[in-house]
């Protein structure tokens, strides 16, 4: 087995493999490609979830603004692909051909400075990773090192959201405004609307986010990953013990912004659009809600959360038009009410002890690491 | 489910529907309507579509949640009465028309997302649908992709033109031109002041009327401002007013923000029947909530009054109070919206196949002489040759019937000279 057994423990490992199997196998044989293209939508989700575990589960980092880096990232990918799509040819009915449709409709006549880099696929994903991380590496040194935290860090990434949709829509020329970037098709020459490309772009998807995971489990078993948990549990104490609490939680929010960024740029690949609708304060209060739902405590069930939660929304929306709102509504009620933990609390309360005990039957001189510290009590 | 949507439909409907059985028969005695020459289905769908030798399959996707499901909650209704009606008489070559109802919860990739559910899984005929100009954004990628054939409703900017989309509203230089060069010939009118929501409909609309007013009636444009959508802060735009004393006050302010614009201006003395007021965004629907004694006297341009004065239009507007109540108030895209089903229906009939590619080929020239707010027809560009109408808001929250032009008015997407 690759997987090196302190990597993970025996639940995590055996979560990792359900996840892959799900995500890897059995959704892309069974599902057509319609579906499998809604799974690839959840899943640019579950990115986001994956920060706010790091970042809210494990740093205590309430982050109300994650639409803002979701969007950052979706756009810088939109840009690139709304400039490609909009060659001189394709654009030919315009009054300035070669710039993008929207420019064109606002009486723009040259491609503004800002977006000339973007011509340039190296530029572009540099820029969904490096945008991203400074506009949360600047908001966090601002906030942290003045120790602004708890509620009114959150409401200050809350307004953060509400003024860049603010600016995109108002700045309708530069961004294509409330009905955003439409109409996105190939990158670099390749076609990404038929269905080979999408089934392509799904698995290159999983296995970015597989990465992430990684990357996640990665910094949630090194020191950096206790002295997180210990600043959400005790944050004085960890003052004084002599670390720079600031500095650690501008790491954990950088880190969340970066996934959620890479989240927003497959987003923007998968579905082929992009507008400020992801941008605002609602779908930033969603993205916590797939985190509570699927348990802030735990990576995969971030996953599974960002997933169950747009499934439910989907096939609620098909099945009751009018009604699927309340029923929503009602599945985030019972989950905060009945299950603090989310789903994996719920697992790791019922399900996992009984897997446990049936494994302790078979293998009497059981014995494995204790995993305790890190899956500990929440502290809000 | 959407058998279930039917049926809650049909449950209130039925007693009246019976009333109507009696009329059926004459109806399906018409050419074309009956089921026993119904063609082969093989004959009529090569395609794959969602056509059986009974019925066939439409998709209906508005926003039934969310903050347009004020606006949409209209096109809905419209296009279940047009389908019911078509049933009624007999379906489309010979097949029951069955819809099904998706959400676009005000959300424009959601718009997209059960577009594509409609066309790839449902595989419906046809789409009615979308509001906003950003779902109709989403939406045509995926219908040109999938070659579906979406019938949109609403007025709107123009600048588009696709062979799957049937434009039933007015597209900009029709539903304006003619508002501006009454108002500019009654009133003498020689200065505008423009408002708009920001984005991309008021402010193309309103590229639209600068170069007319300036160009064309020789005016001036005296302010042109924006607001976001959902404002409801006007009064340092209406202080400008009074302080520019504009001929004309040129609006295109949309959904909730009206309420406040309106009220906003009474209560700073703007007498609207001193004050001439000419909106392209406000219909039945709007007044309703801003109150008609907000915005009496005020004159709005668009194609169709809910108080039109002819025969259609008056067994329209009772078929729809009956089946929706009392209450209810029809607007501009309203009707537009039940145009759709109808133009499909005509356009499947003469082209004598459910295929989209021969829809859209067939559409031009397509005629509906039964459409309320009078005779249509279908141009080359995929929009409504149509008449263009001033009417002036009345206490009672209808429109009195001002203006109209003589003849429909032709849809120029593209309008050379003013863009």
């Amino acid at each position: 087995m690759i997987i090196n057994s302190r990597f993970f423990n025996r639940s995590e490992l055996m979560g990792f493999i359900a996840l892959a199997a799900v995500l890897f196998v059995i959704l892309p044989l069974t599902l057509d490609v319609f579906r499998l293209n809604l799974v690839a939508k959840y899943l640019t989700y579950a990115f986001v979830a994956l920060g706010l575990v790091l970042c809210w589960g494990y740093g205590g980092i309430l982050s109300l603004g994650q639409g803002v880096f979701f969007g950052l990232g979706g756009y810088c990918m939109a840009m690139f692909l709304k400039l490609e799509a909009s060659s001189v040819e394709n654009t030919k009915i315009q009054s300035t051909p070669g710039i993008p449709d929207f420019m064109d409709w606002n009486q723009i006549t040259a491609l503004p400075l800002f977006w000339q880099p973007f011509h340039s696929l190296t530029f572009t994903i540099l820029a969904i990773i490096l945008v991203p991380g400074l506009f949360a590496l600047i908001i966090g040194t601002a906030m942290f090192k003045r120790r602004v935290g708890g509620t009114y860090f959150a409401i200050i990434t809350q307004a953060v959201a509400a003024i860049l949709t603010i600016l995109i829509v108002g700045q309708q020329g530069y961004t294509g405004g409330i009905n955003g970037m439409t109409d996105l098709r190939t990158l670099k020459g390749w076609d990404i609307r038929p269905d080979h490309a999408k089934i392509i772009l799904y698995f290159v998807e999983v296995v970015l986010l597989f990465a992430c995971i990684g990357i996640a489990q990665f910094i949630r078993l090194t020191k950096l990953g206790r002295i997180l948990v210990a600043m959400r549990e005790q944050e004085d104490r960890v003052r004084f013990s002599g670390y720079s609490v600031a500095n650690f939680k501008i790491f954990a929010f950088c880190m969340a912004a970066i996934f959620a960024a890479i989240g927003g740029a497959m987003f923007a690949l998968n579905v082929g659009f992009m507008s400020p609708s992801f941008v605002g304060i609602v779908p930033s209060i969603e993205m916590v809600i797939y985190t509570a739902v699927g348990g802030r405590m735990s990576i995969f069930g971030a996953v599974w959360g960002a997933i169950l939660v747009n499934f439910a929304k989907t096939s609620l929306s098909e099945s009751f038009p009018q009604l699927w709102l309340f029923g929503l509504g009602a599945l985030f009620i019972a989950v905060v009410l009945a299950f603090p933990n989310g789903l994996s609390g719920l697992w790791a309360d019922y399900v996992q002890p009984r897997i446990d005990r049936l494994f302790a039957s078979r293998k009497t001189k059981a014995g494995w690491t204790d995993n305790s510290v890190a899956d500990g009590a929440p502290a809000e | 489910m959407s058998d279930e949507a039917n049926k809650g439909l049909l449950s209130p409907l039925r007693r009246k529907l019976l009333m109507g059985m009696a009329a059926v028969p004459a109806i399906t005695m018409l050419p074309g309507g009956s089921f026993a020459q119904a063609p082969a289905t093989s004959a009529v769908n090569t395609t794959g579509l969602a056509v059986t030798d009974t019925e066939v399959t439409v998709g209906i996707l508005h926003s039934a949640t969310g903050t347009m499901a004020i606006s949409e909650t209209g096109s809905i209704q419209a296009e279940k009465l047009a389908i019911e009606q078509i049933n009624a008489a007999g379906g489309v070559l010979g097949r029951k028309i069955k819809f099904i109802q998706e959400d676009g919860a005000s959300d424009w990739p959601t718009f997209a997302e059960k577009a594509k559910k409609l066309l790839v899984n449902d595989k419906v005929a046809a789409i009615m649908g979308c509001w906003t100009s950003a779902s109709r954004k989403a939406v045509l990628p995926v219908v040109e992709q999938y070659n579906g054939m979406l019938y949109y409703p609403t007025f709107y900017e123009g600048l588009e033109q696709s062979k799957n989309v049937i434009y039933t509203g007015q597209e900009a230089t029709q539903q304006i031109l003619a508002g501006l060069n009454w108002i500019a010939k009654e009133k003498g009118a020689k200065s505008f002041f423009f408002i708009g929501s920001d984005y991309i409909w008021p402010r193309t609309s309103n590229k639209i009327a600068r170069k007319h007013v300036e160009n064309v009636l020789k005016g001036k444009v005296v302010g042109e401002e924006y607001y976001a959508l959902g404002s409801t802060q006007f009064n340092s735009v209406i202080n400008k007013i009074k302080l520019t004393k504009p001929d004309v006050i040129f609006t295109d302010v949309v959904g909730g923000s009206n309420v406040a614009f309106y009220k906003q201006l009474k209560a700073a003395g703007i007498d609207l029947s001193k004050q001439a007021l000419l909106t392209i965004s406000v219909t039945e629907d709007e007044i309703d909530g801003i109150g008609g004694e907000n915005i009496a006297g005020a004159y709005a341009c668009m194609k169709y009054f809910q108080s039109l004065d002819n025969a259609n239009n008056k067994a329209f507007v009772s078929a729809f109070k009956k089946m929706w109540g009392e209450k209810t108030v029809i607007g501009d895209v309203t009707q537009a919206a039940y145009l759709g089903p109808w133009l499909w229906k005509l356009t499947v009939e003469k082209a004598g196949s459910f295929d989209v590619d021969k829809i859209a080929t067939a559409s031009t020239g397509v005629e509906f002489k039964g459409a309320p707010e009078g005779y249509v027809r279908i141009h080359e560009n995929h929009h409504l040759w149509s008449k263009t109408r001033v009417g002036r808001a009345k206490l009672d929250g209808q429109f009195e019937l001002i203006y109209e032009t003589a003849d429909l008015v032709e849809p120029d997407p593209f309008p050379k000279g003013y863009q």
